[in-house]
């Protein structure tokens, strides 16, 4: 590798132990193409902090969890014991506990946040299709983290979370029963079933969270960033071959955007986790501050707010159909609305990217998505009565009408041009 | 090297052989990975028959859930006649009044769903999604429920059980309460996971 172009900037001795690394591991280069010679639009707005929060996000999520893991016993005499002595005993422990139950809350506010960029601004189009099943890949790969990590505190909503969620694979026809059995190692919920969620939380899924984390990265930088106008910059490129509309994300995006979106972050999440950890029921639910009872359910049972609108279309199936029964299609409604987002690449047919010259229908049908959304996610959390379940069954119609209908009226609608250049505004 | 004398044919077949036998390797390979998580000799002799004297139940009164066979709770339920009754008036409303899906042993195949009429045993987990279903023997579980003869309500998501473990219509479980396999030892004394009469 060359020298760096500007030896002047730094002490020789720095210079001449880079230029030995160089040749030995492509630091520099690197550095240059993922940092200082990467161009990102110079158009970021508020919505584009959210995939670097995550990232801070997974990393406090690691570290908070390596510690947690150090004083956790996950055995089914002493988990439950063991949160209780980390919450009381253990120098900060608690801090440590509350860092990590927070952050999971934040995780999926943040990714969810992420995701809403994609459809605002069309991340998702070519050539971003494969980046964008990456990042669906890390959703499941979350949400399965999220559900592993939640037995583990050995409350008794950890344990019938666990229990209903693993009997969801009963509905599956024929080999339900047997799945249901492998997957906890017993005949109902027990210390085999919390071992295996443990070495699956803390050792296979995070590795695999950060692989595919990793490689979201890098199939970003290699077809480079969108923008909230959902134009191409690489399209117009300066004599240098350096996009007109691109500025270098080190240090203008790190220092300039990112960190301040950082500390603006932190402070609210150290305010709820001082003040409000367990932000009234919603990140850690009463019901677990009693220990696993295998007779006694608790009186209602709602998984924790993050899942609560997938949960709530699970619910709303309640016809049998094609000789199958309605708890089979409350497992395909619920799956079916978790993987649809990974096709919106190709059912989005509208010449722009953009939400800023899309349509009125295309505005309409997403924020028609995300009311439908807020509003399953709140009967998630309530008991099931009649009218929940009619309101849950139209909003499920909606949820999935925003996809199916997709290829239709992205095609049939009336769109602005979008500009040669990205805009500031 | 020029690739004149290459045999493509033959490339392509040592490459196909090669791939099939090393993705038979992985398939068995697998299989320890796989297996080890069925339930271990351990789980399996946890799971072994239990028995329960029930001497002290009067009739109306359930016993249970108890951590009975295989862990899961089990409902022990001492019948009145009054209550024998109602189960046909029942019927109409039931998804599967005649027990016609697999949820019990040949023996409890009956208007019952039991041995005996008046004994009835059942797995406590709801069909649907695995919840402890409550027992409410004489007032509903909620207001709305007119005309309640007494059964089952579970808190999750609203299924109703009559007092044979029969699922009502129009509720997300899909089936009956499971009746284990069970056999009386004695008159007041039974051993759930047996299937053979002992008395």
């Amino acid at each position: 590798m060359q020298q760096s172009p500007t030896p002047s900037r730094f002490p020789a001795m720095w210079t001449s132990f880079m230029s030995w690394v160089d040749r030995r591991f492509p630091a520099t280069e690197t550095f240059e193409y993922h940092m200082s010679k990467y161009y990102a639009p110079k158009n970021f707005n508020f919505w584009y902090y959210f995939g670097v929060l995550a990232t801070v996000v997974l990393v406090l999520q690691l570290v908070t969890g390596i510690w947690l893991t150090m004083s956790y016993v996950p055995s089914g005499d002493g988990a439950f014991a063991s949160v209780e002595y980390i919450m009381r005993d253990v120098e900060f422990g608690w801090l440590l506990r509350y860092l990590h139950t927070t952050g999971a809350s934040a995780f999926f506010v943040v990714v969810y946040l992420h995701m809403f960029r994609g459809l605002l601004y069309g991340s998702y189009r070519e050539p971003r299709e494969l980046l964008w099943l990456i990042g669906m890949a890390i959703f499941v790969a979350m949400m399965a983290e999220g559900f592993f990590g939640y037995l583990l505190p050995w409350g008794n909503m950890s344990f019938w979370a666990a229990q209903v969620i693993v009997s969801l694979f009963g509905a599956i026809p024929v080999i339900g029963g047997d799945l249901m059995e492998w997957i906890r190692g017993d005949f109902l919920i027990s210390e085999v079933t919390l071992n295996r969620f443990f070495a699956l939380h803390v050792v296979a899924l995070p590795l695999v969270l950060v692989m595919l984390v990793f490689v979201h990265i890098v199939a970003l930088h290699h077809v480079g960033s969108n923008n909230p106008d959902g134009v191409e910059i690489k399209k117009l490129k300066n004599a240098d071959g350096i996009p007109l509309d691109g500025i270098p994300f080190h240090p203008y995006y790190t220092i300039g955007h990112d960190l301040p979106g950082i500390v603006l972050f932190l402070i609210v999440f150290c305010a709820i986790v001082f003040y409000l950890p367990e932000m009234g029921g919603y990140f850690i639910e009463r019901p677990n501050f009693d220990e696993a009872n295998p007779l006694k359910t608790p009186e209602h049972i709602a998984p924790v707010w993050y899942y609560t609108p997938f949960y709530a279309m699970l619910r709303a199936a309640t016809y049998p159909l094609l000789g199958l029964d309605a708890k089979f299609w409350g497992f395909v409604v619920m799956a079916g609305a978790i993987a649809l987002p990974a096709v919106l690449p190709w059912l989005d047919r509208s010449p722009v990217k953009s939400m800023r010259y899309k349509g009125s229908i295309s505005k309409a049908m997403l924020a028609i998505f995300i009311v439908s959304f807020f509003i399953l996610g709140y009967l998630g959390t309530i008991p099931p009565s009649k009218y929940a379940t009619l309101l849950a069954q139209v909003c499920t119609v909606l949820y999935f009408a925003y996809f199916v209908l997709m290829p239709w009226y992205t095609r049939v609608e009336k769109t602005k041009p979008a500009p040669e250049r990205v805009t500031m505004r | 090297m020029s690739g004149d004398g290459v045999n493509k044919q033959r490339r392509y077949f040592l490459i196909g052989a090669t791939s099939v036998v090393g993705g038979l390797g992985v398939v068995g390979a697998a299989v320890p990975f796989v297996r080890s998580w069925s339930p271990s000799a351990k789980a399996r002799a946890l799971g072994a028959p239990v028995t329960v004297d029930f001497s002290r139940l009067n009739p109306g009164e359930m016993l249970g859930p108890i951590p009975a066979w295989r862990g899961q709770p089990v409902f022990i339920l001492y019948r009145t006649p009054a209550a024998l009754e109602t189960l046909p008036q029942l019927d109409a409303s039931r998804a599967d009044p005649d027990s016609e899906r697999d949820q019990q042993p040949k023996y409890a195949k009956n208007e019952w769903r039991s041995r005996r009429p008046e004994i009835g045993v059942y797995i406590g987990l709801c069909t649907h999604l695995g919840c402890s279903p409550k027992y409410f023997p004489v007032v509903a579980p909620n207001s709305s429920l007119e005309d309640w003869k007494g059964g089952f309500f579970c808190p999750c998501h609203g299924s109703m059980f009559d007092l044979a473990g029969r699922v009502s219509k129009g509720v997300p479980a899909p089936a009956n309460l499971v009746v284990p396999p069970y056999s009386f030892v004695s008159d007041k004394v039974i051993t759930i996971g047996i299937d053979e009469e002992h008395v």
